[in-house]
């Protein structure tokens, strides 16, 4: 069965590692009460694997965009390969939106990113701290709802893998 | 009536007295609160963050003509220091940073203010005075810059402090790695014209 090119798996796995790395860093640190520098370490660090993500995401899109992925199995159902390709659409979406929504829901508490704590990143934005609490919830959601598609994607394909034995979870495997 | 007069005229006289004591020193200048800001910027892994002072009473007292007898003093109410975030606010009035309980105000006075060599005159003036901050008083040393709009006179000074100079930031918090020992507090008062 055709496989996905070298750098699509690396990039797929890199992005994988480091959302799964920022997202149970978020869930931690905002579960920290009061304020700490251990808190305010994590928040900084959350935030620069948030922007690696985005870099990554954008490298990843332009990938895709330009190398097309391997045909489904013909014996997959149609309706599957339509789920597949919207969840695999979705999770794209969700790749920028994410990172983007916590970036503006900083700038918005007049926090801007300094990546790795050496370059300032642009601050478009001023503090607004209406528009802060709208920011704090998408972010949470659009995360919530990224949690629910990736257990969806993860079960697809073990089950591909375990059940239909189709090969598919393998053209993703390094 | 003599004893009527002569009380009369003794008040007169002292009111005179007052106000002439007060000619003497330059005309004390109303500040505008809703348009004066005093902000504190720090850095916290190298990030510039802004918070303010919300409350505050500033007098100024200030006469372009004769700077030297010029004074400037600053109250600020420590329960004000907004971060933007109400659990954040919370915390920093506890023991570590500003121990607000104990030590409610910091302030500032004025010792000299003096026209800056080579500035334009009436434009910039070189700040001493003695800023309090958790009951600790440290001599400070800022640029003042002054500027008129309209009728307003706009103060601005950007003074330079360290916070644990003022123990602002205890136990954990003394390690300047999370939080920078560099402070800059930048005052920003605006008067009306009287």
């Amino acid at each position: 069965m055709e496989r996905y090119t070298k750098p699509a798996v690396l990039l797929h796995w890199l992005i994988a590692v480091l959302i799964i790395a920022a997202f149970t860093l978020g869930l931690t640190m905002v579960n920290i009460p009061g304020l700490t520098p251990t808190k305010l370490k994590y928040f900084s660090w959350h935030k620069w694997l948030g922007v690696t993500v985005l870099a990554v995401a954008c490298v990843r899109l332009l990938w895709r965009l330009t190398h097309a992925a391997p045909a489904y199995p013909l014996r997959m159902p149609v309706w599957q390969q339509k789920a597949a390709h919207g969840l695999h659409g979705l999770l794209y979406v969700l790749m920028f939106a994410i990172p983007v929504s916590g970036y503006l829901y900083s700038l918005s508490a007049g926090v801007p990113v300094v990546y790795l704590g050496l370059f300032p990143l642009p601050v478009f934005m001023a503090p607004n701290p209406e528009l802060k609490p709208l920011l704090k919830f998408a972010h949470y959601w659009l995360n919530m709802t990224l949690l629910a598609l990736v257990c969806l994607h993860v079960l697809a394909a073990l089950k591909h893998h375990f059940i239909d034995r189709d090969g598919i979870f393998k053209r993703m495997l390094p | 009536m003599i004893s009527r007069f002569k009380l009369a005229a003794a008040v007169l006289s002292s009111v005179a007295a007052i106000s002439m004591a007060t000619d003497a020193v330059a005309a004390p200048l109303k500040v505008d609160p809703a348009k004066s800001t005093v902000n504190a910027v720090f850095k916290q892994l190298n990030v510039p963050v802004e918070a303010k002072f919300k409350k505050f009473t500033a007098q100024i007292d200030f006469d372009s003509a004769k700077p030297d007898s010029a004074k400037a003093s600053i109250d600020i109410d420590i329960a004000s220091f907004d971060l933007g975030e109400a659990e954040y606010n919370a915390e920093v009035q506890k023991k570590d940073w500003f121990n607000a309980a104990q030590f409610p105000k910091a302030s500032f006075v004025s010792s000299t203010i003096k026209a800056s060599p080579g500035a334009p005159a009436g434009s910039k003036y070189d700040v001493t005075g003695k800023l309090t901050i958790k009951g600790k008083s440290v001599d400070v040393h800022f640029p003042l810059s002054v500027k008129k709009e309209g009728n307003a006179q706009v103060f601005d000074g950007v003074v330079p402090i360290k916070r644990l100079a003022f123990n602002v930031g205890e136990g954990e918090w003394k390690d300047t790695g999370m939080v920078a020992d560099e402070v800059v507090i930048k005052v920003h008062v605006v008067t009306t014209p009287s």
